[in-house]
């Protein structure tokens, strides 16, 4: 006990991250490293690049482009949907403003799985839609298990996080630089242009990126509304660990996706980065 | 007046898409019938099945002992972690955080992989492994909400109480703990959001026989349709509206108090 006082005195209070940092190396860390050595290595355990250059394989390449092409559809679906409305938000008064982030926020709170499964009932062949489409005397739809119930499902799961960044950077934009503007003979169109957008562009980089990248790397939803016909990277994945036990060649799928999701995160982050420059002056 | 008609409309359409899937599995989880269109007429079958299925009474207790020892576990590391984050010098801080931005930023299926393959390795998989593994994923939420208190915090009221002759402990407990506790507790909180939804981590760390109700539900989901799971979102559904409910009355009620007291 003494010797610990000692200790504290010495290096003070950062003694009390120790626990932390070991915790960090031994469960963050030292996975990550795992990955990278059954990434490079074959079932025999010797080095391969194999398991990399399988990306260029076609099957894993249309993937990796489905999961592209699904996860840009959700982010600017959650985009449009989401701008527009943060704009309604911020005109209310503040009392309901809470109460409508508080009903946005609920359905959150649900089990996402769950979430999932209304989807399958509402969207399916013989289903609610298309049970009231019926009663309508319109053409059925049949979309569960394509590519466009997916994205259905990914912007509901992740439309939230697009919507409170936007709406926060918003809420922060102080209404005298707005009036300022109007005083100055500036039109709607004008403000919107030089000074709502700039001011919110960072919100809007941090909702790209929280939408984008669960929406790049996701299977499950794409397992439940695709009906395993949707096969993106994360499908693939999947398989190889859980189905195939293929772990090397899984891990190096999921080393080229880590470096994916970094590269096209640090592309945003820049292109934000300068924009907030800009926007300042 | 058109726009503010357009502005309620819009408002009404998307609330129509983020409750319409809620509401229509409250309503089937009524249904005397196995049909999803078909109204059978009312019953309390399925919550009645729902209470008496093992498999999911087990699901629903492993999270809430699951949710509840991670979160705790994960507030106390990360806690002291921010403490001793918040006075390291700049650069030693720098790579602190960087390296507790790696779960946050990573791929939940990347981080998932790669805990698995650690603790396939090591010690099997079971329910001590799905523990370590929301713990390792929620400290960095707690980190991320004590550490901005903590450099609001004046480090000379504490030094006072120390030159004053307070032990560290109690001069912790007086004057930082006041400061940073609803930190603390937004980190908590937001732990037990975290581990309660998550999936993709827990289904690549959990052993066999060890369920979470995500995990659950995806494996009954890809077998067909249990309308007692209708059920059990109807009560999920409410609980998570009596605690946020809580928390916003609660929230509300401190704000008014601090606005009182200044």
């Amino acid at each position: 006990m003494k010797g610990w006082w000692r200790l504290m005195r010495k290096y003070g209070k950062q003694l009390l991250s120790g626990p932390y940092l070991v915790w960090m190396i031994g469960f963050i860390l030292l996975p990550l490293l795992l990955v990278v050595y059954y990434a490079f290595t074959n079932s025999a355990g010797s080095f391969t690049t194999a398991n990399i250059i399988s990306i260029f394989h076609k099957v894993h390449m249309k993937a990796l482009w489905l999961s592209i092409k699904i996860a840009l559809q959700c982010t600017v679906i959650c985009l449009l949907l989401s701008y527009p409305l943060a704009m309604i938000l911020n005109k209310l008064s503040l009392s309901r403003q809470n109460f409508i982030v508080f009903l946005f926020v609920l359905p959150m709170w649900m089990n996402s799985m769950l979430r999932i499964l209304a989807w399958q009932l509402l969207l399916s062949n013989n289903g609610i839609i298309n049970a009231i489409l019926d009663f309508l005397h319109l053409p059925n739809i049949s979309i569960l298990n394509t590519p466009t119930a997916v994205v259905f499902g990914m912007v509901y799961d992740f439309l939230p996080y697009m919507i409170l960044p936007i709406y926060n950077s918003m809420a922060r934009i102080r209404k005298d630089i707005v009036e300022a503007a109007q005083d100055l003979g500036a039109k709607n169109h004008t403000i919107f242009i030089k000074i709502i957008l700039p001011l919110t562009l960072p919100g809007v980089m941090s909702g790209i990126i929280m939408v984008f990248v669960p929406a790049l790397t996701s299977f499950v939803i794409s397992n439940l509304l695709g009906g395993g016909k949707v096969l993106l990277i994360g499908n693939i994945i999947e398989a190889d660990f859980m189905q195939f036990f293929n772990w090397n060649l899984g891990a190096g799928l999921s080393l080229v996706l880590m470096v994916f999701v970094i590269a096209s995160m640090a592309v945003m982050n820049n292109y934000s980065g300068e924009t907030e420059g800009t926007a300042v002056w | 007046m058109v726009k503010k008609s357009l502005d309620k409309v819009y408002l009404t359409l998307i609330f129509i898409f983020l409750y319409l899937p809620i509401l229509v599995l409250i309503v089937l989880s009524f249904n005397n019938s196995k049909s999803r269109v078909i109204w059978g007429g009312f019953t309390f079958n399925w919550y009645r099945e729902l209470f008496s299925s093992s498999m999911i009474m087990d699901a629903f207790w492993t999270t809430i002992l699951l949710t509840m020892t991670a979160s705790l576990a994960a507030t106390l590391l990360g806690t002291l972690a921010a403490i001793g984050i918040h006075s390291m010098k700049k650069n030693a801080r720098a790579i602190m955080l960087g390296a507790t931005n790696i779960p946050l930023l990573n791929a939940d299926i990347v981080t998932g992989i790669s805990m698995m393959l650690l603790f396939v390795r090591f010690t099997g998989l079971g329910f001590h492994t799905v523990l370590i593994a929301h713990i390792t994923f929620n400290i960095p939420y707690v980190i991320l909400n004590v550490l901005p208190k903590l450099n609001q915090t004046s480090r000379y009221t504490y030094e006072a109480a120390l030159d004053l002759g307070a032990k560290p402990l109690y001069a912790f407990f007086k004057i930082v703990w006041p400061e940073i506790s609803s930190g603390v507790l937004s980190g908590f909180l937001m732990s037990v959001t975290m581990s309660l939804d998550d999936f993709s981590i827990t289904y690549f760390t959990k052993g066999a026989g060890v369920n979470t109700l995500s995990t659950m539900i995806y494996t009954e989901m890809r077998k067909g349709i249990m309308p007692q799971m209708y059920a059990l979102s109807t009560i999920l559904f409410l609980m998570a509206f009596a605690l946020l409910l809580l928390m916003n009355v609660k929230s509300n009620r401190d704000t008014k108090l601090a606005e009182r007291s200044c």
